[in-house]
């Protein structure tokens, strides 16, 4: 319990150290980029829109810092991120709630299975040492873990769809010409589309889960308990899985909560590459219209995506190890 | 040659009484076949920063100068650009920004990782939690959307403000495995003598600790590099690097404009991402087979018999 709440307590720091660095990105840095801002959208808003965001980016002089800070912080707690000026004259909430199902569907789901998927890999290449799986995987996914996402995406692009004129999409969520709906073709039509933009996540991530799984796998085998376990004559099975690869996924799991920033990074530029409208693909586009109101609100939705996700690796940590839930 | 460079400079502090480690880590590379490979692309890569020249008979890559798309042939061993530049020359007229931000970054994140990951195992107490917390912030915060939203800011195409970006967002992962070893360390007998023999502080951790931890500072070293590698890429392939200089990631975001795979000019995208993944790949070779080296266990083939007949 204590752990949960320490852990609990960690997440509250990190999101409030994430909302208040987003707070004074835009007041640290030199020249006055958001006043440029602010003026291309005079006399398109609405006062009360107009201080808004004048609070949001430091341009109103008037208040002190503090105010601004207090402000902020209710805007960002009730969800009011302004207007967007790439999509004016829609909210900035309402566009990244359009993105976000794109995103999780795709990234969301992708990463859990190399996580889940890689895992297995790595368990049951660590416990066949000197199988064929152990001795050629690992120099391969030394170099697969060291390839550029976007570049990899890049090459899927060429191999299945440019030089087999066409075979996969690489454009997009769905066709042009589809009609958005729960039906058969539509879904088919989407997960067609998702397919190399998954394969290509999976292609460069998968590896360093197996890698690291492997070599924990190899560590714990050596322990005690394990040929403790042997000794008393229990199954194969039951070694591999519930005493070898329940321990050697613990550092497995932190590993997953550290990486994910990464993974992030790569799905933002998969994203960029197959025009697929998710929050990273948004977030490019908002960048290059220097639309700050929506990437700042991108930037933060990002950060408390990925906290709640090592939140959640927690969780199965206190779950999987004793020694988490009972200590301090 | 950052390997070799580093590794010298650890070398040189331990000198007076360890100097056969730093043979022992050339036979250690020569010995181990992914360590081997890794080092000899980065010393072909070096070789190709440093004297881009002697590979090249087109001196002015960036020049719009030749007949655009054309396909590979003798005089363009890999074609032209849209713009009608030599590929090949930019490729190796580009290896000399790569290298560097992946030297000067690994370095420097390497650093600030070694300052704060000693100091909190060392000093204890209250500034270890601080100094831990601030790790474990940065470790988390996914970097690369900061990353994007501070080059927004800042303006593109400052290669200072990029390396420093970098660094600042790349040195916690090693300062969190540093503190561990640090504190795994700190009640060692040889460390309790230096104390007893009233050794000051910075001395004990300058020449008694750090000497020790040079294997896990070296590993550190080539996981920031690759990571400066691929995340350099990524901001120069998206727009935000300088796209006047020569860089691999800025070829890539021309020929992504450009339409490049759809208009038949393939290698304008695979050669330039290729050379990225050789690059990173070095690193990453050399750093698991640094791994394998201090690491006996997870070593390959002859001990696995020898295990499995154990069993």
């Amino acid at each position: 319990m204590r752990f949960l709440l320490q852990r609990l307590g960690f997440f509250l720091l990190t999101l409030w150290a994430a909302i208040t660095v987003n707070f004074l990105i835009p007041r640290l840095m030199p020249g006055d980029p958001a006043g440029a801002m602010m003026a291309r959208f005079h006399g398109r808003l609405n006062p009360s829109a107009v201080q808004a965001m004048a609070i949001a980016f430091g341009v109103d002089t008037h208040t002190s810092l503090w105010t601004q800070y207090v402000e902020y912080l209710h805007n960002t707690v009730t969800g009011n991120f302004g207007t967007s000026l790439t999509y004016f004259p829609l909210s900035v909430s309402s566009q990244i709630a359009q993105a976000a199902p794109w995103t999780l569907g795709l990234i969301g789901v992708v990463t859990v299975l190399a996580f889940v998927g890689g895992t297995l890999i790595g368990t049951v290449s660590g416990w066949r040492r000197g199988g064929v799986v152990d001795s050629f995987l690992p120099p391969v996914f030394v170099v697969t873990s060291a390839l550029p996402y976007f570049w990899v995406g890049m090459m899927l692009i060429l191999f299945f769809s440019v030089w087999t004129n066409g075979a996969l999409p690489n454009d997009g969520a769905y066709s042009l010409d589809a009609v958005p709906g729960l039906s058969f073709p539509f879904i088919a039509d989407v997960l067609q589309h998702a397919l190399l933009p998954a394969l290509t996540i999976l292609a460069t991530s998968i590896g360093a889960w197996i890698l690291t799984m492997r070599n924990n796998m190899v560590t714990v085998l050596a322990e005690d308990y394990v040929r403790m376990a042997r000794a008393k004559g229990l199954s194969n099975r039951r070694i591999m899985y519930q005493y070898a690869a329940r321990n050697a996924m613990l550092p497995n799991l932190a590993g997953f909560a550290m990486s994910l920033g990464f993974v992030v990074a790569g799905a933002i530029l998969v994203e960029y590459v197959f025009n697929y409208p998710g929050l990273g693909y948004m977030l490019l586009n908002a960048v290059n219209n220097l639309d700050y109101p929506l990437m700042q609100a991108l930037f933060l939705l990002i950060t408390v995506a990925v906290l709640v996700a090592v939140l959640i690796c927690d969780f199965l940590t206190a779950w999987l190890d004793p020694r988490a839930r009972s200590a301090s | 040659m950052t390997a070799t460079v580093l590794a010298g400079t650890t070398g040189s502090a331990e000198a007076p009484r360890r100097s056969p480690r730093l043979g022992g880590l050339l036979t250690a590379i020569s010995s181990n076949r992914k360590a081997m490979v890794g080092a000899v692309l980065l010393l072909v890569f070096t070789v190709l920063a440093l004297a881009p020249q002697l590979f090249t008979s087109y001196h002015d890559p960036d020049a719009h100068a030749y007949d655009v798309g054309l396909p590979p042939s003798s005089s363009h061993w890999l074609g032209t650009t849209a713009f009608g530049q030599d590929i090949y020359a930019q490729l190796i007229y580009g290896t000399r920004q790569s290298l560097v931000i992946a030297v000067v970054v690994g370095g420097l994140a390497t650093v600030v990782s070694v300052l704060i990951g000693v100091s909190a195992a060392y000093l204890g107490g209250i500034s270890d939690h601080v100094l831990s917390a601030v790790t474990d912030i940065f470790l988390v915060v996914p970097t690369f959307p900061l990353i994007i939203v501070i080059a927004a800011y800042a303006g593109k195409g400052n290669l200072l403000v990029m390396m420093g970006v970098l660094v600042l967002t790349g040195w916690s992962y090693g300062a969190r495995q540093l503190r561990a070893q640090a504190l795994s360390l700190r009640n060692r007998d040889f460390l309790q003598s230096a104390r007893v023999r009233g050794e000051r502080r910075s001395y004990i951790i300058v020449f008694e600790m750090l000497p020790t931890m040079s294997s896990l500072i070296l590993a550190n070293f080539l996981g920031s590099a690759l990571y400066a590698v691929l995340t350099a890429a990524g901001l120069q392939f998206i727009g935000l690097g300088d796209n006047s200089a020569m860089s691999w990631g800025t070829m890539l975001h021309w020929a992504q404009n450009n339409g490049a795979l759809q208009t038949g000019q393939p290698l304008w995208v695979v050669a330039p991402g290729l050379c990225v993944a050789l690059l990173g790949a070095s690193f990453a070779l050399l750093n698991y087979a640094f791994d394998e080296i201090s690491n006996p266990a997870l070593r390959p083939v002859r001990r696995t018999r020898a295990q499995r007949s154990a069993v």
